[in-house]
């Protein structure tokens, strides 16, 4: 196939049209999305705040934010970094504008609608994959679009070796859309209404379910970002990765052991014996390949730590990295069947996502967008540094506090639920553990703002970047080398 | 095992979590033996003079390079740890396929065994109380405190964590009983659970006879009304309610029929509460935020059950001993 790229390589562009629209729509959703975090949290505090209404009821809120940052927020970031990179590093302009410009419509209708049918309670009632069936079919669509646009910038790429960023942006692709279609499997009860039921049943369904859930965590969560993270990482260090063959095994032993993770979601369960051992040897298998991921991003930094002194976005950078170890070890720990004996159904479970969530996705998604957002109006640098070492202590100080209430509430309530006494009878009733629980609701509620209000900063600083500026589109270098594909 | 539809799926789960498990060694054998130069700290930043460090030689995005440092060895060496750790554990326990695992070991099993050391603590305790009847183990400070332990896990949620109830769950401090009151009685209520329903009158009556049929009953218990509409709504009543509240309304224990001349209401005596409860009955479905008792005879069994019950009994008996 010839390649149109090499005959008109001088004129040529990068399409960083679909990049500036999903940077900006990281942005926007980012603030959407943990508003409605702390909105819920403050929820836990004051139930009268859903107004007794069901539509700002808890049970309709909590998918409405889960849904915001994972699929809005961290979605939009990594279709955002993943078009840039593979623009980047294939030398090669995007697949397709017209599929390319459909994702993002397409992946922004599917919030919108998210956020009008969650609060009005349609729903799949599967968690993390909540949107009914005509929402399921559209995300389908959007994703066939992506993979199409993403492999075929790939096939187009005029650098003769595919760099490690693509292989985790790749496997984060089909592995989500193999997700998606398996757990989505739903029949709906009537062709014009909203209501379906999932294609399995029983127990299968929850093994399905947490099958998708725990590699969604697996391939959107940490495959997708760790794409980000090895383009983004070298390239504000301006160093080298530091070790490819790492890269290689940390790669190939995360797609060989997530897969079967995913049981250990539902330790003492009716799930058989086999299938939960399974999922726990495997999770505790995931440490050594999780940590690959970091080491390789935190040595990077080896021989130039001291930018990360100067350096805000690196500090972002790295600092999500330490989160995702931290959070990468206390997983494995918790699907140990005696630690989930007491981690499991209590806040410790909401502390583990959220070192993840914000730790890690939210620190890497920030310091690359800070990357990105400049570039994407013909600058090297946001408006302001000084605002983005603002941002990033309060956000520290803001998943620090959330962490550690919910860390210490979650061991509280474990303990509490398992207290009996000499008779027989336990110790607490539940509601002393709610009780109980309550000054650290308080502490995490605080900690949400804090990470919200770190959110504005950055609101603050991208109007203040692209305000007097135009779009700016760079030139695909000329001498980028030959086509392979030609 | 009915765990597969056919033995084929269980050898197909076997084999791939094999070769995951052996994919993961060969890639750190291999990986690991390949020669290169390690990592010197003292390396300038590579560019131009990219041919100096030991990077791997190839460039993207223009700058974008790789060392090929050699793994770090405690990483591999936790790597094989875990790998080993996860052949031991799948030998000795279930979780390659359907294969039981050497131990033996299953959660049922580990269960029951934890379950009967559990109850065989409890077996001298509860064979004192076995011979004592129901207002005598009430009188026990100790038992009354058991109970109240258990009421806390099981009632509370809808009596309230004092007993007093609210819109809809009886309070059971004071002597008014839906079903009885007598120790026996209580211990059937906590057994079987109760399923009291009021039908919906609201089609029935129609509007207009909802009100008057309210404003009878409000007269009942002496409470304020319209006299016209109460004098109108006594014959409903006596068509319509008398069958189970009684023919004077004082209710029926039997079919847990509420008394209505009373003082104690359980959604409320307000004309307009009494007119929705007849208009659309109530514990016609738990849709309405009211579930049914449940029955607790199956979860909690006999002897803790008389507990329980002594504990309810004694809240409005005031047995000699409790304070």
């Amino acid at each position: 196939m010839a390649n149109p790229m090499t005959n008109t390589a001088a004129a040529a562009t990068f399409n960083y049209k679909v990049v500036r629209q999903f940077a900006i729509m990281t942005v926007v959703w980012g603030i959407v999305g943990m508003a409605v975090g702390v909105i819920i949290a403050a929820q836990l505090l004051w139930p009268e705040l859903n107004f007794d209404t069901p539509w700002f009821s808890y049970g309709r809120l909590r998918p409405l934010h889960t849904n915001a940052v994972i699929f809005a927020f961290g979605g939009c970031a990594l279709f955002a970094s993943s078009y840039y990179c593979v623009q980047r590093t294939c030398q090669a302009r995007l697949f397709s504008d017209g599929l390319a410009a459909f994702t993002f419509w397409g992946w922004n209708a599917v919030i919108v609608l998210a956020a009008i049918t969650l609060p009005l309670g349609i729903t799949s009632s599967k968690e993390y994959a909540e949107l009914e069936w005509p929402i399921d079919i559209l995300i389908t669509l959007v994703w066939v679009a992506y993979a199409v646009v993403f492999f075929g910038t790939i096939a187009r790429r005029t650098t003769p070796h595919i760099y490690v960023a693509n292989w985790f942006f790749g496997s984060y692709i089909l592995t989500i859309a193999l997700l998606h279609v398996v757990n989505s499997a739903e029949l709906p009860v009537t062709l014009l209404g909203w209501k379906s039921y999932s294609a399995y049943a029983g127990v299968q369904d929850a093994m399905v379910q947490w099958w998708y859930g725990h590699n969604a965590v697996g391939f959107f969560l940490t495959a997708g970002f760790l794409g980000m993270m090895y383009y983004f990482v070298p390239k504000q260090a301006g160093r080298p990765v530091y070790s490819y063959r790492l890269s290689v095994v940390h790669f190939w032993s995360l797609i060989f052991t997530y897969m079967w993770a995913g049981p250990h979601h539902l330790l003492y369960t009716a799930l058989p014996d086999w299938t939960q051992s399974l999922g726990m040897v495997f999770s505790l298998v995931l440490l050594a390949p999780s940590w690959g991921g970091m080491i390789n991003g935190i040595m990077t930094l080896s021989g130039a730590w001291h930018k990360l002194r100067e350096d805000p976005i690196l500090k972002f950078l790295i600092v999500s990295l330490s989160f995702y170890g931290m959070s990468t070890f206390e997983g494995p720990m918790m699907s140990i069947k005696t630690v989930n004996a007491l981690s499991h159904y209590t806040d410790w479970g909401i502390g583990h996502v959220h070192s993840g969530a914000l730790g890690w996705v939210a620190f890497i998604s920030i310091g690359s967008m800070y990357y990105l957002l400049p570039r994407m109006f013909g600058k090297s640098e946001m408006w302001s540094l000084r605002l983005i070492t603002v941002h990033f202590w309060i956000a520290t100080i803001g998943v620090v506090l959330y962490i550690a209430a919910m860390w210490i509430a979650g061991v509280m309530q474990g303990l509490m639920w398992r207290a009996t006494n000499p008779d027989g009878t336990l110790t607490y009733a539940f509601v002393e553990t709610v009780k109980a629980t309550k000054p650290f609701y308080a502490i995490r509620l605080l900690g949400g703002l804090l990470f919200l209000s770190g959110m504005f900063v950055m609101v603050y600083n991208t109007i203040r970047t692209v305000a007097g500026n135009r779009p700016y589109d760079a030139p695909i270098p000329v001498n980028a080398g030959t086509p392979v594909h030609a | 095992m009915s765990d597969f539809t056919s033995s084929f799926w269980n050898i197909y789960v076997i084999v791939l979590v094999v070769v995951s498990l052996i994919s993961c060694g060969v890639l750190l054998v291999v990986t690991g033996r390949t020669k290169v130069a390690p990592f010197k700290k003292t390396i300038a930043p590579v560019g131009n003079e990219a041919s100096a460090a030991p990077v791997t030689g190839h460039v993207w995005d223009g700058d974008l390079q790789e060392y090929n440092n050699p793994l770090p060895k405690w990483w591999s060496h936790l790597f094989w740890i875990t790998i080993v750790f996860a052949v031991v554990y799948l030998i000795l326990y279930p979780g390659l396929g359907n294969l039981p695992g050497v131990l033996g070991w299953t959660s049922d099993g580990a269960y029951a065994s934890e379950r009967k050391d559990f109850d065989a603590r409890l077996v001298p305790l509860y064979e004192k109380y076995a011979k004592m009847d129901v207002e005598q183990i009430a009188a026990d400070p100790a038992a009354r405190q058991t109970g109240e332990r258990m009421f806390l896990t099981y009632c509370s949620p809808c009596h309230g964590s004092d007993a007093g109830g609210t819109t809809g769950f009886p309070s059971l401090r004071d002597k008014d009983w839906l079903y009885g009151g007598t120790t026996a009685n209580i211990i059937a209520s906590i057994t079987g659970g109760r399923m009291g329903v009021m039908p919906a009158f609201g089609q029935a009556l129609g509007e207009d006879g909802v009100r008057n049929a309210a404003a009878y009953v409000r007269s009942l218990s002496g409470l304020p009304r319209d006299s016209t509409r109460a004098q109108l709504g006594k014959p409903l009543f006596l068509q319509n309610c008398a069958a189970c509240h009684g023919l004077d309304g004082t209710g029926n224990q039997v079919v847990g029929a509420p008394n209505l001349t009373d003082a104690i209401w359980l959604y409320g005596s307000s004309e307009k509460t009494i007119a929705e409860g007849i208009t659309r009955g109530r514990h016609l479905d738990i849709t309405d935020g009211h579930p049914p008792m449940p029955a607790f005879g199956p979860v909690l069994g006999a002897d803790k059950i008389k507990l329980l019950a002594a504990y309810v009994w004694g809240l409005s008996n005031n047995p000699p001993a409790a304070k």
